[in-house]
């Protein structure tokens, strides 16, 4: 790693002000950005460690409000807090499964955002969640739809001198349900073959919404918003959920690597959708 | 060349104070700087878990750390899991099982082992194996080292009573 300077900030306004100068990234949890530093994938000159801002370590789940997500959250906090465990096990499914113990203990889920890996599992459940992120930068704030977020591997929307603050998810709907769920050959600390986040709103039998996005098939996490718009107004049954899934296997664009053939990413989009949605719909009969 | 940072912080219940440059790991600083050695490099991506320690209660990977993060903050190394000559119940353990053989996995082990029985205190198998799914071992198969861990917690839940 070559020499960097490091800035530790308490407010939201100290960071965006170092990171505008330019060459500089923030630092939360460090388990992507300190190994891409250390094997010069790129090289900075500061990092801004935002561990200590207050409004990046939020975790506020309200009835009404919805959850705020603190962008340097590590895991670990997530899913040791009842009350975000209780209202989103769709998140929860991502929280407890990138890395092992030790990750979890330091990685966030703004940073596997930031992070932009086409495989990043809290994406997709981010996605079908209808998170918003909320964005401070030199200009003010701004907020971005996590679909719109990532724009290439390792590419985001965030300009110079901008800084993920915080993730915002809607209260979870009486009758909604989400479910996130990858597939990998071993059982645990593996990069998604193919993943898929979904999550259904169900009203006396029927799709009232849905939304479903796939990990590690495109250059980005991607919404297949044609998917869960198919649900809209269906019956609740195995014809509307294999619909859908098929849907969502022709929307994926990936490529054949050491991980998996595309055809083989293909079939696994349409299963684990198909699985997703029947697990998210039993969340969702729960969820009254 | 720009200046190292002084850092102040506690380790195995010590003050300690050391310079570092901004890049170097807390592995590093624990190793080559402050002479810890117990915590090993296996991977230093994250992924093997031989440099294991605690930092405020939680388990990380000490390699995916800055020294200059922990300014203020509270770690132990595999060198304060004994108490003086006495054995931790979880050392012990992997001692009478056979859970090491070349040992380099051994403290990442041990260290996030004691953890997970402090915060639970009769972990499944299931529970152990996943815990322990950031620690790699290329010797024993992991069989001895769930023995081990289920061996303490026994031993433990007894010593309690």
């Amino acid at each position: 790693m070559k020499w960097i300077d490091y800035a530790r900030t308490c407010s939201v306004q100290e960071a965006v002000d170092l990171l505008k100068e330019g060459n500089a990234r923030p630092l939360a949890g460090g388990t992507d950005i300190l190994v891409n530093l250390r094997v010069r994938r790129f090289d900075i000159d500061t990092l801004v460690d935002v561990k200590d801002i207050p409004e990046l370590n939020e975790i506020t789940c309200d009835p009404s409000e919805g959850l705020t997500l603190g962008a340097a959250v590590p895991c670990y906090s997530i899913y040791t807090n009842e009350a975000v465990c209780a209202a989103y096990p769709g998140l929860i499914d991502s929280a407890s499964l990138i890395g092992g113990t030790q990750i979890q203990g330091r990685a966030s889920i703004g940073g596997n955002l930031c992070n932009a890996a086409p495989s990043a599992d809290a994406v997709p459940a981010l996605i079908a969640l209808g998170a918003v992120a909320n964005v401070a930068g030199p200009g003010g704030t701004r907020q971005v739809a996590v679909e719109d977020f990532c724009t290439a591997p390792g590419q985001t929307v965030l300009e110079e001198g901008e800084l993920l603050v915080s993730l915002h998810m809607p209260p979870p709907a009486k009758g909604s349900g989400a479910q996130y769920m990858r597939f990998i050959p071993r059982n645990e600390m593996d990069i998604a073959v193919a993943g898929a986040g979904v999550s259904v709103e169900i009203d006396n039998g029927t799709f009232k919404s849905a939304r479903i996005a796939l990990a590690s098939v495109a250059p980005t996490p991607l919404f297949v918003r044609e998917a869960g718009d198919s649900l809209v107004g269906q019956p609740v049954n195995e014809e509307s959920v294999r619909a859908a899934s098929a849907i969502a296997r022709d929307a994926a664009k990936p490529i054949t690597d050491m991980r998996g053939t595309k055809e083989y990413r293909m079939h696994l989009c349409e299963v684990l959708t198909r699985r997703g949605l029947n697990i998210a719909i039993e969340r969702a009969k729960e969820n009254k | 060349m720009p200046a190292k940072t002084y850092v102040q912080t506690t380790i195995n219940g010590e003050h300690v104070d050391f310079l570092c440059e901004p890049r170097q790991s807390l592995l590093e600083c624990l190793r080559d700087v402050i002479g810890l050695t117990g915590s090993k490099e296996g991977c230093n991506d994250g992924n093997c878990g031989a440099c294991t320690v605690v930092l405020d209660g939680r388990i990380v990977t000490s390699c995916l750390v800055l020294g200059v993060e922990v300014e203020g903050r509270e770690i132990t190394t595999i060198e304060g899991v004994a108490c003086g000559s006495t054995l931790h119940p979880v050392q012990t353990a992997f001692l009478e099982n056979a859970a090491l053989q070349c040992g380099i996995c051994t403290p990442g082990f041990i260290v996030a082992s004691k953890v997970l029985l402090e915060q639970n205190p009769d972990p499944t198998e299931h529970e152990i194996r996943f815990w322990l799914a950031n620690n790699l071992c290329r010797c024993t198969g992991y069989d001895k080292i769930v023995r081990a861990v289920q061996d303490a917690a026994v031993k433990m839940r007894e010593a309690e009573v």
